[in-house]
């Protein structure tokens, strides 16, 4: 467990409470299982619950566009690369895997419907075109809105993992550090 | 006019990017908002300009 206490800020309301990363890797497992319950289980409630609202929101909302189609896992015939960004946020994208296995060998799907299932690609006909032609933009809307969900939740399992960027301290302080280290060393 | 209000899909996606940005930056949720309001501005103010440039070239051609 690895304690941190920030340096002192001229506001009291905008100082940083006390840090305690309690059990960093399960912390960051957590954060990707579902976004916020990292931050949760460290007793960092504001932030945990800030997350869980912003991130599950905007994947529940892209879900909603898109019908439930637009989250899905499939590698053949057409690789469905938003997916790879789509898992990051954990177990809500998880059916589109349990889908995408009961689809390829023929089980019947979770939920007893099309939810998170690949489309069917099948000698003259493809289904991926008729969710396109279904929901017109809203269909690459929603796959943009669950894309950017899990992407931030990487953010997220970082800061579970090892804490804030600016701990303790402005980004302004940080940008003059910055602007120190690109200086030439003096005598030089 | 429809695409006008399809940039109103922009506004959720803007403010959840800048809160959880912002959110992973600090501990303090005062820090937090006030980073947060200036990150949605700076996006916010980009997108604007490039929408703006954009619908100057789709007059101009």
């Amino acid at each position: 467990m690895a304690t941190t206490t920030p340096q002192a800020a001229t506001d009291p309301l905008d100082a940083d409470p006390p840090l305690t990363l309690r059990d960093p890797a399960l912390a960051a497992f957590l954060a990707w299982l579902v976004p916020g319950l990292g931050h949760l289980y460290q007793g960092r409630t504001a932030k945990g619950v800030l997350f869980m609202v912003c991130i599950l929101g905007t994947f529940i909302y892209g879900l909603f566009l898109g019908g439930g189609r637009v989250v899905y896992a499939q590698w053949r015939p057409e690789k469905r690369l938003p997916y790879l960004c789509q898992i990051g946020v954990g177990i809500p994208a998880l059916p589109a895997l349990v889908q995408a296995s009961r689809a390829r060998s023929g089980k019947p799907l979770l939920f007893g419907s099309e939810f998170m299932a690949p489309p069917r690609i099948e000698p003259g006909r493809n289904e991926l075109a008729d969710l396109h032609l279904k929901f017109h933009r809203y269909f690459e809307l929603g796959t943009v809105y669950t894309m950017v969900a899990g992407l931030l939740n990487m953010l997220v399992i970082y800061d579970a993992f090892a804490g804030p960027a600016y701990y303790g301290r402005d980004e302004e302080d940080e940008d003059e550090a910055r602007a120190g280290d690109t200086g030439p060393p003096a005598g030089s | 006019m429809q695409t006008l209000s399809e940039i109103w899909f922009a506004l959720p996606l803007i403010v959840a990017i800048s809160l959880v940005y912002a959110g992973t930056r600090h501990e303090a949720m005062g820090v937090i908002l006030g980073h947060a309001a200036r990150v949605g501005g700076w996006i916010a103010g980009c997108m604007s300009l490039i929408w703006i440039f954009l619908l100057l070239v789709s007059w101009w051609l």
